[in-house]
């Protein structure tokens, strides 16, 4: 056996291992994408809670309203902002997730294409039931705390489940994905401190974190 | 010195029982199609390569009904990933011995 012929050897196994266990189509444009469309959601959101409020509705016997980004921890506003515009805030969020997965998945998809590998294959399917199981019970519990009014534990617990979901699934993955999920997490537990200044770290996470990593990805892995 | 071209495994030969072998090094279970599709090669071909690392004993076969497809996985035994191993550590010595001729 020649020199050449063990390298390369020993190089289609390095390459049967990796793209046999790891999902390497992820696009990083559709993580900026990503990121973009929550910003935008956020500042409509921020225009539903704090904004377009009637003033008949906001003002109770012990409150004053006080117009500003942190006055969510006056809790009447805040549940007031809430309550009145509950579907618009439901609809906005489940607007940008749709887009964010639609782009998700088409970027992906054309780039598995370009590579030349099958974007629907035993690792993709792994990948997607890591993430899906903690997205799910994460989605339904924040849901059902939503329908019992506990509004500001929504936002933190968005954020820790996802960073679990990315955990989860960052083993047929890049391992930038563990990453960013501990960085969601981290941000999760923060911002369940802070009660009121969800909107603020939900902005960060899926927001400022997605265009950083997504940009990170595309320099790095896209190109 | 010694090459030690006997340590290197005559079951690991052929390229795509190794490349087979280093697929299920890392996923606990891969089927067939999956298999099909990410080497790239023909239905006969993949068979009798598969059938010929079940003979050795490095892999289990797993025959299932998905509705009435039929759906057959394969895992790599204990005995398997050893041999894999080996074979491994083999082409690694001989590329130190080529190394320092």
């Amino acid at each position: 056996m020649k020199e050449k012929e063990i390298e390369d050897e020993l190089v289609s196994i390095r390459s049967m291992m990796e793209r046999s266990s790891k999902f390497i189509s992820l696009s990083g444009l559709s993580g900026i994408l990503a990121g973009v469309y929550a910003l935008v959601g956020a500042g409509f959101i921020y225009y539903f809670i704090y904004v377009s409020v009637p003033d008949y509705y906001q003002i109770t016997e012990n409150t004053t309203p006080i117009k500003g980004l942190f006055y969510g921890s006056n809790g009447e506003i805040f549940y007031a902002g809430f309550d009145y515009n509950l579907q618009k805030i439901l609809l906005t969020a489940f607007l940008v997730l749709f887009a964010s997965v639609g782009t998700g998945v088409f970027l992906s998809a054309r780039k598995a294409k370009r590579k030349e590998q099958p974007i629907w294959s035993s690792t993709s399917r792994a990948l997607l039931f890591h993430m899906a199981t903690p997205l799910l019970t994460g989605g339904i519990l924040i849901l059902i705390l939503i329908a019992h009014r506990n509004y500001e534990i929504a936002a933190p617990a968005m954020l820790i489940f996802y960073g679990l979901a990315l955990i989860s699934a960052s083993s047929y993955t890049f391992s930038m994905v563990k990453y960013l999920g501990l960085c969601e997490i981290i941000l999760g537990l923060i911002a369940a401190c802070l009660p009121g200044y969800g909107l603020l770290f939900w902005a960060i996470g899926f927001g400022v974190l997605h265009i950083i990593y997504g940009s990170m990805m595309y320099f790095k892995y896209d190109r | 010195m010694k090459v030690p071209f006997e340590k290197l495994d005559k079951a690991f030969e052929n390229r795509l029982r190794l490349q087979i072998m280093s697929v299920l090094m890392v996923n606990d279970r891969y089927d067939f199609n999956s298999l099909k599709e990410l080497l790239d090669t023909t239905d006969g071909n993949l068979a009798s390569h598969l059938k010929g690392l079940e003979k050795e004993e490095y892999i289990m076969v797993y025959k299932a009904f998905l509705g009435r497809k039929p759906n057959t996985t394969y895992e790599a035994t204990e005995k398997g990933k050893a041999a894999f191993k080996q074979h491994l550590n083999a082409l690694e010595q001989l590329i130190k011995q080529q190394k320092t001729k």
